[in-house]
């Protein structure tokens, strides 16, 4: 049985084999993870379909088409005959890989790119020194991509002007000082889609700030018995989504996409939730939410826990989304503004619990305090609606028994 | 014994492996020490190698143009006459002037030079390799983190057959005879035999040559090495193949070698035993023994992928190390040694180092034969040109040999060139550039080249390939 390159996703033509978990001639038994494939959305694992014994026909660091046969499982057992992993040497022993000169292969030495990171511009794709400097990017793909599922608030954005381009040759030798890695194909979509997400839109944030003391006390007094009826935690995430789909309904333009001259209003309410994980947060998308029950909701984002830990998020999971809620407050952050995931119009930022001095009733009490963000898109939010959006999702977090009344 | 002078580098050995390590190292801004057994730099390949042989082949070859060959061009002269004394001087001129320009080049890089033998001491109390440099009497303590061992090697000996500088030599006494030797016996088929045994013959002398192996130049591609036997057989050397040398009975200045060739036991009697059957690295002295410096199944030193020995800060280069003998390697190993050193990322590229051999018609080839392609079961496309199809090869009268070039059966790119044939030993270095490369046959043959050239004949030979030579 073959081994290929997963579909991935609807616009993810090729994947990066990260690593083989197994050698060439291990027996491999059915669902054991084999090799792990990095896309420029997601890691994912792919496991065995077949017990059997591995050949290992493609190697670690290449980056293959969707569908390339990278390896296959012998069901009968026998034990395969040659290792037949490409293995890439300077000189007359490179195969495939694309033509190269001897000052461009030191190049990539020192600044750690492999042949196969970089698109060739040359004759016959051959690498010149340019392409290293400026790495020649994919043609963009006709249809819009769907956005990227990881959004890391506080990630300072670099500045628009030349970002591909280097500021200065590397001097001759400054390893010690100075270390050059390429970006994963992962990080370089993030930073793509960070940088659009600024350039593209009119982005603007608003802040509040929420009193926490009441969904405390429920999660504190319901904890133990929603652990035992539902198998949930009871976490706060919950809350806030629920927040936010109430908030929603009352400001549909929130929800809503620019496409070209068009607004398009949603009827659905896709929100993307940001876990946190060794990668950065990651943001998966909660469907149809406004027809979950909080439980549900807390069971689903559980569930995408587990499928982060597990790489075995699929592409699926993180396409779409009209909403995001992010949570700078995993990672402690007191206040941060998150950037945009377009086509979406807005993102809320969650932030740490700190117990705060608040006024309540002309009285200085201590209360457990988050503030919030609210990043839009002013071409079609306005400012007020930007406001009172957040502050109903104020009011219901502070106040939750109405959510739980109404929903 | 003087106070220790500290060093950031010091290079043992001054040859085309040590001294281009040491200038390098001063390029990037070490505080660097050279130690050289010899008076003059530039090690064996300088002075009593590849650059003294290369002068007496010049001077041999117009010789033997001027006795065999200018009556073709109709150039009638009285047959020459050979004043031997004035070619060696000429010779030894050659490489004085060469030697003298590394002694300038050391000295205009700041590199502090040492005369004398060196002996590793070990490290010492600041983490340092402490290095003692022994000359009459005198001892001098140097030290540096970086020690590079670049002590190169010598002549190995016949078993029994022990070398004294008279009647049985070495490649050295071979380059500073004093007269033509009236038989030379050659013990060794390989590219100092062929050379050495080429300048005597083109001379005057009667020369054979002793292979124990089948074959002449036993890494070369085949065809090449039976295109340069057969050249050489025409000049009038004599071989004795798959022959084993067996004694040597002296008698006076003569010699009679006893040989068997599956015959039993023949005699040849001679006045001159060239023993070229190898070379052994030095790794005898220097105290490598003594600080525990690891050595491979085949005698060199054993190193990691940073040249550095199993002594940490100690590195070794060039023949002291595995991989063909060649000055041209051990130059890339100082340098790349020198760099990683410097935390560059830099690498020798083993597969495309170009060896040559200096007969005439001269041989040359890069990259790998048509035998290890077909042993390691590459499917590749070879094209041909013969010289003798070649205008300039013709107006030149040298029509012996051929081009050969294999390339990927699929990708086309170029896997080795062997090159047989007038001036080969430059021609070999637009194969090397195109492998270095990446390039195809295909990027040759769409290379324009020079009219009349022999470089035409590397086109061809890339056209042949894909049948489309316009003059095979």
């Amino acid at each position: 049985m073959d081994i290929k390159i997963p579909e991935v996703g609807e616009s993810v033509r090729e994947a990066l084999l990260a690593k083989w978990f197994k050698k060439n001639g291990d027996v491999v038994t059915r669902d054991e993870p084999l090799c792990e494939i990095e896309t420029d959305k997601i890691t994912l694992d792919l496991n065995a379909d077949a017990a059997g014994v591995l050949t290992i026909s493609a190697a670690e660091g290449t980056t293959l088409a969707v569908g390339t046969v990278i390896g296959a499982i012998n069901e009968s057992g026998t034990v395969a005959a040659s290792p037949v992993v490409a293995t890439a040497p300077v000189g007359v022993t490179e195969g495939t890989l694309p033509p190269t000169s001897p000052s461009v292969r030191r190049d990539m030495r020192e600044q750690g790119i492999a042949p196969h990171q970089v698109t060739g511009s040359g004759k016959g794709g051959r690498i010149t020194n340019e392409d290293l400097v400026t790495p020649v990017r994919e043609t963009a793909p006709q249809t819009p991509v769907p956005p990227v599922a990881v959004i890391v608030p506080s990630v300072p954005v670099p500045p628009p002007a030349a970002p591909s381009v280097r500021s200065e040759e590397p001097p001759a030798y400054t390893s010690s000082r100075d270390e050059r890695r390429p970006m994963t194909p992962l990080r370089k979509r993030i930073s793509e889609r960070l940088l659009a997400a600024r350039q593209q839109t009119a982005m603007l944030t608003t802040f509040n700030d929420a009193d926490l003391s009441r969904i405390k006390s429920l999660r504190s007094t319901y904890r133990e018995h929603f652990i035992q009826r539902h198998g949930a935690p009871l976490g706060l995430m919950p809350f806030f989504v629920k927040a936010c789909i109430e908030a929603l309904k009352e400001f549909p333009l929130v929800n809503a996409s620019i496409d070209g001259d068009d607004i398009v209003y949603h009827h659905y309410y896709d929100i993307g939730v940001a876990i946190g994980s060794e990668k950065g947060l990651i943001v998966p998308v909660l469907r149809d939410v406004d027809h979950l029950k909080l439980f549900e909701i807390d069971k689903a984002i559980a569930g995408f826990s587990e499928k982060i830990k597990t790489n075995r998020l699929a592409i699926s999971d993180l396409e779409g989304g009209t909403f995001t809620i992010s949570n700078g407050g995993v990672y402690g952050s007191m206040l941060s503004t998150p950037i945009l995931n377009p086509p979406q119009s807005a993102v809320l930022g969650m932030h740490a619990i700190q117990d705060r001095a608040v006024v309540v009733d002309g009285q200085i009490v201590i209360r457990p305090m988050m503030y919030l963000a609210l990043s839009y898109d002013h071409r079609i939010i306005d400012g007020r609606e930007a406001v009172g959006f957040l502050k109903k999702v104020k009011e219901y977090i502070e106040n939750p028994e109405e959510l739980l009344l109404e929903g | 014994m003087s106070e220790e002078v500290v060093f950031d580098l010091i290079v043992i050995g001054a040859g085309p492996g040590g001294y281009v390590a040491a200038i390098r190292g001063a390029q990037l801004g070490m505080k660097v020490a050279v130690v050289e057994k010899r008076s003059t730099p530039g090690g064996v390949c300088l002075n009593e190698g590849c650059i003294p042989s290369k002068a007496l082949l010049d001077s041999s070859e117009l010789f033997s143009l001027a006795r065999d060959k200018f009556s073709l061009h109709g150039i009638t002269v009285d047959a020459p006459g050979l004043d031997l004394a004035k070619m060696m001087s000429r010779k030894t001129d050659v490489v004085k002037k060469l030697t003298d320009g590394i002694t300038f080049l050391l000295k205009k890089n700041g590199i502090t030079r040492f005369e004398g033998v060196a002996l590793l001491k070990g490290a010492n109390g600041t983490g340092n390799q402490q290095v003692a440099v022994a000359l009459a009497g005198e001892t001098a303590l140097i030290s540096a983190s970086n020690v590079i061992l670049a002590t190169g090697s010598d002549a190995a000996g016949l078993p029994g057959i022990p070398f004294d500088g008279e009647l049985v030599v070495s490649a050295r006494e071979a380059l500073s005879f004093t007269a033509v030797p009236e038989h030379l016996i050659v013990a060794g088929g390989g590219v100092i035999g062929l050379e050495l045994g080429s300048v005597w013959r083109r001379l005057g002398a009667r020369v054979t040559v002793i292979e124990m192996l089948p074959n002449l130049l036993p890494t070369m591609d085949r065809q090449v090495a039976e295109q340069v036997s057969r050249s050489l057989r025409k000049q009038g050397i004599q071989f004795k193949l798959g022959t084993k040398i067996t004694g040597l009975v002296k008698n006076g200045e003569r010699g009679t070698v006893q040989f068997d060739g599956g015959n039993g036991t023949e005699e040849l009697i001679c006045d001159k035993l060239l023993v070229a059957v190898g070379r052994r690295p030095v790794t005898g002295s220097a105290g490598l023994a003594a600080l525990g410096i690891t050595l491979t199944k085949s005698g060199r030193v054993a190193i990691d992928e940073d040249y550095q020995t199993s002594v940490p800060g100690i590195y070794a280069i060039g023949d002291l190390v595995d991989g063909p003998m060649l000055a041209h390697k051990a130059s890339e190993e100082g340098v790349v040694c020198v760099e990683r050193m410097s935390g560059m990322k830099s690498l020798v590229e083993y597969d495309i180092i170009p060896g040559v051999v200096y007969t005439w018609p001269e041989a040359a080839s890069v990259g790998q034969s048509e035998e290890q392609l077909k042993e390691g079961g590459v499917a590749c496309q070879s094209g041909r040109f013969n010289f003798a199809a070649l205008g300039r090869a013709r107006c030149m009268d040298e029509s012996e040999g051929f081009v050969k070039i294999l390339a990927d059966q699929e990708t086309d790119r170029v896997l080795g060139v062997h090159i047989v044939g007038p001036r080969a030993s430059d021609l070999i270095a637009e194969a090397v550039a195109v492998m270095s490369f990446n390039g195809t046959a295909r990027d040759i043959g769409l290379t324009c080249h020079g009219h009349p050239t022999l470089s035409e004949a590397m086109r061809e030979a890339a056209l042949d390939l894909h049948k489309e030579a316009i003059h095979g």
